[in-house]
């Protein structure tokens, strides 16, 4: 096997990141498919083995919440609560306007200032259910857009 | 930002936050690129090798494998191209060390880099660097364009024939690709599923040549053991464990955050250093090395944190993480939050661990809230050995260790949940 000019993870991840709605958009499946000499389908294939990768459109604003150990102990289970409850809506679902999607991610490595949720992988740690609020206002009401 | 503290002299963190890596001047001020020319200009790729199988380095990615061998095999081999892989994909719960080292001491991973690339007689390395991580990227790609202007990467380094190429790939957030040939097949890419071994990447890697893949804490280690020598960094640690260790402490203590500490501490020392137990409560257990580690429990923690003392009780340092737990800690949700990640980690490559991480988590759930019977812990402890034995990969064989040891430690727990009772 021969070494590729590029690698095909890094470039799905710069491809994603084009997207304002963090994710591949399926005409560049094609394109991408033909630059790596694969077909669509290993490319569909190869995407959906990583976590971070995703063909189906998300929100403006990505929430990656982690409930691994360090974080759970510190109450992430609360704050995850807080999150659904608020955005009024689940792991995997974006909110009817499509600003605010809702994803579990593994550990962000942020375990000393857990719990942690990223917004855009803008991190907010030490979080409680009454900073959630605080949090999100700031998102909803425009202020970060 | 995440804390740091150091005790005793640094090998690893002895400039960090002190000198800000973005400035190359400074680092080279304070010695940083030393090593290389020392390598470069007074020393044979071989005497390289020699210099850290005499050091006694051991990987700090989590398996130990001594890091002067696994560079020797790399160098033994003759191929046309090799790669020096660097493992930045920390994905452990817990653990965020490498995280620390590459966003404020990069110029030392990249000088360790290049030295493990000179020793092996490789051209390039490719760091991979979980996308997370973004702040590590940045400091990561800023210290590597850096290197390249000063002459230490490209062709020809500082007027030698030795030359070398350094690429930043991202890893896409899957936690099985920090284990060493999912990270080849990712870097290839590919799906991240392990390889058959043998062959090892020092045989055969990526692309099918001669790799060496290390972890990054590993790596940062080279430069020093070139520049100050064996000698100096066996002075480090007790013996069969040398040098300083990262520890990324995390859970139920007052101070949360990474320590370099020399080899020998106990783990009462170590939760001691972060402040002790927090709201006054006692210690329960640790999970050492995360959560593919081991328990430990209140009346173990006085064992040292080194590679012979832990080997008594089958375990080991792994990559350092510390996560405490109090005394309020229901052990069976313990349990259940360590599977819940395995699962969702788990490749789906082999069926021991892809199904038996969904039967555990099944069973453990079904305990915790009561309705489980004594067949169900039986059940538990069954299909944990058959994953320990039957999985094609470490994360399988070792997802149900904190599971399985829990049962052997909490037993009480346990059989209280199951009678509906419930703990503490
Ligand atoms: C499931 C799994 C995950 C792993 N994750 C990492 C990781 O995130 N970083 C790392 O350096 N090693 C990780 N390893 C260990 C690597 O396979 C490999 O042993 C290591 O990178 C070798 O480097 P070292 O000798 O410097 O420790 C993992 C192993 C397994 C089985
Ligand atoms: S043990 Fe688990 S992670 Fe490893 S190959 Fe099998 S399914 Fe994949
Ligand atoms: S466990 Fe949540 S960031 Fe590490």
């Amino acid at each position: 096997m021969k070494e590729d000019k590029s690698f095909l993870i890094e470039e799905l991840l710069k491809i994603q990141e084009k997207s304002k709605l963090h994710y591949i958009e399926p005409e560049e499946i094609p394109k991408i498919a033909k630059i790596f000499r694969k077909s669509p389908a290993e490319i569909y294939g190869i995407i959906s083995f990583y976590p971070r990768l995703s063909t189906n459109p998300r929100g403006k604003y990505l929430i990656r919440v982690c409930e691994n150990l360090p974080c759970h102990i510190e109450g992430a289970e609360e704050v995850v609560e807080a999150i659904k409850e608020y955005l009024g809506i689940d792991f995997g679902e974006a909110t009817p306007d499509g600003k605010f999607y809702l994803e579990k991610t593994s550990c962000l490595g942020l375990c000393a200032i857990a719990p942690v949720i990223l917004i855009n992988n803008k991190p907010y740690g030490h979080l409680t259910p009454a900073k959630v609020k605080e949090v999100f206002r700031g998102y909803m009401e425009g202020e970060n857009d | 930002m995440i804390d740091f503290k150091v005790i005793g002299e640094p090998i690893i963190l002895k400039n960090a936050r002190k000198i800000c890596p973005e400035d190359i001047e400074k680092c080279m001020a304070v010695g940083r690129c030393s090593a290389l020319k020392k390598a470069l200009t007074e020393m044979t790729p071989q005497q390289v090798v020699e210099e850290v199988k005499k050091s006694q380095l051991r990987g700090r990615g989590g398996a130990g494998f001594p890091t002067g061998l696994k560079l020797e095999l790399a160098a033994k081999e003759s191929a046309d191209v090799k790669y020096v892989v660097v493992n930045g994909e920390e994905g452990e719960p817990g653990t965020f060390k490498d995280r620390i080292i590459m966003e404020d001491v990069p110029h030392l991973l990249i000088e360790g880099t290049i030295l493990a690339g000179y020793a092996i007689g490789a051209s390039k390395a490719i760091v991979c660097i979980r996308c997370d991580y973004i702040h590590a990227i940045e400091r990561m790609q800023k210290a590597i364009d850096d290197a390249y202007k000063k002459g230490f990467l490209g062709k020809n380094i500082l007027g030698t024939d030795f030359s070398f190429d350094m690429v930043i790939e991202r890893g896409a957030g899957a936690y099985i690709c920090g284990e060493e040939t999912a990270l080849l097949e990712m870097i290839e890419g590919k799906r991240g599923e392990p390889r058959k071994k043998p062959p090892f990447p020092p045989q055969k890697g990526l692309y099918g040549k001669p790799t060496v893949v290390n972890n990054v804490e590993t790596l940062a280690n080279l430069p020093f053991i070139i520049k100050e020598g064996a000698d100096k960094f066996l002075e480090f640690g007790v013996e069969g464990s040398h040098g300083t260790k990262l520890f990324s402490l995390s859970g139920d203590i007052n101070w949360r955050g990474l320590i370099e500490i020399p080899f020998g501490a106990t783990l009462r020392e170590i939760i001691n250093l972060a402040g002790g137990i927090r709201h006054g409560r006692r210690l329960k257990a640790v999970i050492l090395g995360g959560v593919s580690g081991t328990l430990v429990k209140s009346d173990e923690v006085d064992i040292p944190v080194d590679y012979k003392s832990l080997g008594v009780i089958e375990a080991g340092p792994g990559c350092g993480t510390v996560i405490v737990l109090d005394e309020t800690r229901d052990i069976v949700d313990v349990a259940e939050n360590i599977m819940e990640f395995f699962k969702t980690e788990s490749c789906g490559k082999c069926r021991p661990c892809s199904l038996g991480t969904v039967t555990l988590c099944k069973l453990i759930h079904k305990i915790k809230t009561g309705e489980g019977t004594v067949e169900d812990l039986e059940k538990i402890e069954k299909v944990s050995i058959g994953m320990r034995k039957a999985s094609f990969c470490g994360l399988g064989q070792t997802a149900p260790n904190i599971v399985y040891q829990s049962i052997q430690k909490f037993r009480e727990e346990w059989i209280a949940h199951v009678k509906g009772g419930t703990n503490v």
